[in-house]
């Protein structure tokens, strides 16, 4: 469909078109990696269910899962929304379609590649940046450098006197991500080794949701809640302050993730009061997009993809205030390395910032294919399955977090622990098998809209008109 | 448009990262670099080799490329008794060398040094392989271990020293480690003993120095199973190991590790193939209770993964 546009010139190219080809490939990872986490969450639960196989070993899935939902799904919603939302804010056209197609395939042949070799065991052994460095070279310039040049390009040609906020974080966001994963990787490269590499590990790990995932997720809900009740954003220097403000401190408190490594002690002290400054950020963001609602909450019911970005910026409540809290000593002795922060980790990707992403995918796409959504009970299917899902997930967890938390500090022998948060494995799976199924109706849905859904006449938006059928 | 705010706010950005960058990337490398490597660290370096993962000397991560730990009792040249038997790290010529050996600023200033001068460890080459070893030497009154080129120092050969450990002394500990990558062993259970509550149960932390030109560290974050930085201490039974490889509901009924039956290979110690068909219908009688034992494991092969795995378990994690 779009690849017969890669060797296309650049004017022949539709407007849209790289936007439509990342939105399709990002819901596609999404489904492939909900379904891998089912998968492995129901190995969790039942460890004989499928044995014997290297293929299926949960080691050989787990890092396959991870990276699929990063870079496959919510990245790529990222870039999806990069490639309209910049140019509209702009008042101009995106720089290049043809780079934006390019990247969207070099994206998907690089990840493809790089996620065999892993479930083949192919790794690095590095948390996150498991990646092999050949593989590495191929994210940094067949997918962040492209993207960087198409957005910042975009930016410089603007015909807007300023720059709104999403386009700030924007374009700060691409700068960032691709030093901190230029400077993570490195230890492989130039085979940096012991607590070097221990400590860039995961100030990558850090960093790539502290200066990505969630501050482009949050970027994304500046532009769409306005954009979806007709309010103007309440304070664009509120933006103002949740951005700068991510860029001094959340940058910091990498070494948080290693508390009981023998980093220096400066270190983790700096980076635990770091660690809570990202409540002045989050308040900010939430703050403002929360009163940007003010007179069309009705929409939180009626329309869907308000829903789901509502839904996302109430989430990042209860995310940053565990975020802001957990990483401090008092609090991190306790529940470091127990399901808490398997559940805190999940609330980030698959709540807060997935819940904006789905928002701004169904928004976009609708928008540039100028079709109404085929079916808004399945969208609403697709809400309700993947909240309770979340949710049943991000609450069985934090249960069984507790739970290892003290029996980690009551010294209770660990098979005790692991009897213990048996039936909570198993809601684990149930919720992650809601969040696939939710994810395989969306699929169906969008596909069926891109195919079917009713022509969207120009000059207006599809979620202002009636169902027809 | 004569005033371009991007171009103010590229700058700010740049500075305040840079600044941010400067604190949690440049200020703690000057720590990192005076860490002084303890006898743990030199022992991981050395037994691990150059790096354990994807690399050009074991592109597919199979183990290849590795130094090879064995314990002498004798003395690979003099047949000489050595009591209490010593650790020694073979390197076959070609087999790359360890951090601590090729860039000898890793194990810090004092070790490195000692390890130059006393224990000769510039002079070893890569092409005619070498073999190494821990020793103990004295700075103002402070002990420090450090490297000793056993080849320079004694004349042991790689081939001798193989031949003089045999198979029964030999621990494949650079593939075992290989072996925990690879099957994302470290996605369950992590190498970081907790500094505040985890002494009793899972001994002391780490200290500084304990890594140095190790690659990957692998510490884990998802404790989902037991802290192992210390198993072998806990439990150095190998018999106990296999079975809870193979099956691990065989020794823990409750567990939810997964088996690991498939890093026996294909064929067994005595060269006949495994019947895991077999193995696993006699295992589900007995789950049943229509049988009394469950079946024997079958005996892994001197170059199974399995094999190495469990060597690198008892040889590293005391």
């Amino acid at each position: 469909m779009l690849i017969k546009y890669l060797f296309a010139k650049n004017e022949d190219i539709p407007a849209g078109s790289s936007s439509v080809f990342f939105g399709f490939s990002a819901i596609f990872w999404f489904v492939i990696g909900t379904g891998l986490g089912s998968f492995n969450a129901a190995k969790l639960a039942f460890p004989d269910w499928v044995t014997g196989t290297e293929m299926f070993a949960f080691g050989h899935m787990r890092q396959v899962h991870v990276l699929a939902v990063i870079l496959g799904w919510i990245s790529m919603a990222f870039a999806m929304t990069m490639m309209y939302m910049t140019p509209a804010l702009g008042n101009t056209k995106l720089w290049s379609e043809k780079l934006g197609l390019w990247n969207a395939f070099l994206w998907n042949v690089g990840l493809s590649l790089g996620l065999f070799l892993l479930w083949m065991g192919i790794t690095s052994g590095r948390e996150y940046s498991d990646l092999i460095w050949p593989i590495d070279i191929v994210v940094f310039l067949g997918v962040l450098l492209p993207l960087g040049i198409n957005v910042w390009m975009t930016i410089a040609h603007r015909r807007t006197q300023g720059i709104y906020i999403t386009n700030w974080f924007f374009g700060a966001c691409i700068f960032m991500v691709m030093v901190v994963f230029a400077v993570g990787q490195s230890p492989e490269l130039f085979n940096l080794t012991g607590l070097t590499e221990a400590y860039m590990t995961f100030w990558f790990a850090h960093n790539v949701l502290g200066l990505w995932i969630t501050p482009v997720a949050a970027a994304i809900a500046y532009y769409t809640i306005p954009k979806l009740t007709g309010n103007p954003l309440y304070s664009h220097r509120i933006g103002h302050l949740h951005f700068w403000s991510i860029i001094a401190f959340y940058s910091t408190p990498a070494s948080h993730h290693l508390m009981s490594a023998p980093l220096p002690e400066w270190l983790k002290s700096f980076a635990s009061v770091e660690g809570v400054l990202i409540l002045i950020p989050a308040v900010a963001f939430v703050a403002n997009i929360l009163l940007t609602m003010k007179g069309k909450w009705s929409m939180f019911v009626e329309n869907v993809e308000t829903k789901f970005s509502i839904t996302g910026v109430l989430l990042a409540i209860p995310l940053n205030m565990q975020g802001g809290f957990q990483q401090t000593r008092a609090i991190n002795w306790y529940v470091h390395g127990t399901g808490w922060i398997v559940a805190h980790a999940h609330l980030a990707l698959l709540g807060m910032s997935t819940f904006l992403e789905i928002a701004a995918v169904y928004f976009g796409l609708q928008q540039i294919l100028r079709r109404k959504l085929y079916s808004l009970a399945l969208a609403n299917f697709h809400y309700w399955f993947v909240l309770i899902g979340f949710c049943i997930y991000w609450i069985s967890m934090t249960i069984a977090g507790l739970i290892q938390g003290a029996g980690k500090i009551y010294e209770v022998p660990y098979i005790d622990v692991v009897v213990a948060e048996h039936p909570y494995m198993i809601a684990r799976w149930v919720g992650g098998t809601m969040v696939f199924t939710g994810n395989l109706v969306w699929l169906y849905n969008m596909y069926m809209t891109a195919r079917e859904g009713t022509v969207v006449p120009a000059g207006r938006y599809a979620h202002e008109m009636a169902y027809e059928r | 448009m004569a005033f371009q705010q991007h171009k103010l706010g590229a700058a700010a950005i740049g500075g305040m990262l840079g600044l941010s960058m400067c604190i949690t990337l440049m200020f703690p490398s000057f720590d990192f670099r005076s860490a002084e490597s303890t006898w743990v660290g030199l022992d991981k370096s050395l037994s691990n080799g150059r790096v354990i993962g994807f690399s050009y000397e074991d592109p597919l991560v199979t183990g290849a490329g590795k130094p090879i730990t064995v314990i002498l009792d004798k003395d690979p040249k003099t047949g000489e008794k050595i009591d209490p038997p010593m650790r020694a790290y073979v390197y076959e010529p070609g087999v790359p060398f360890a951090p601590a050996v090729r860039h000898p600023a890793n194990t810090g200033p004092t070790v490195s040094q000692l390890s130059l001068n006393l224990g000769k460890m510039g002079e070893a080459s890569e092409a005619q392989g070498a073999v190494f070893g821990i020793n103990r030497g004295e700075v103002n009154g402070k002990d420090w271990d450090y490297i000793e080129n056993l080849t320079a120092l004694k004349g042991w050969t790689p081939a001798d020293t193989l031949r003089a450990a045999s198979d029964e002394n030999t621990r494949y500990v650079g593939k075992g480690k290989t072996v925990y990558i690879t099957e994302g062993c470290w996605w369950c259970h992590t190498l970081l003993p907790e500094q505040t509550q985890d002494w009793q149960i899972f001994g002391a932390p780490p200290m500084l120095g304990d890594f140095n030109g190790e690659m990957p560290t692998a510490f884990g974050s998802d404790r989902k199973a037991p802290d192992i930085l210390h198993v072998a201490s806990r439990n150095s039974s190998r018999e106990w190991m296999d079975m809870h490889f193979f099956n691990p509901r065989l020794v823990q009924p409750n567990s939810i590790m997964p088996r690991f039956d498939y890093l026996w290979g294909e064929t067994d110690a005595h060269g006949n193939k495994i019947d895991f068909d077999k193995w696993r219908a006699e295992y589900k009688e007995y789950r049943a209770g229509t049988r009394i034992y469950p079946p024997e494991i079958p005996e892994y092969a001197g170059n199974s993964e399995a094999r190495a795995l469990v060597d690198w378990i008892l040889t590293s994690l005391k």
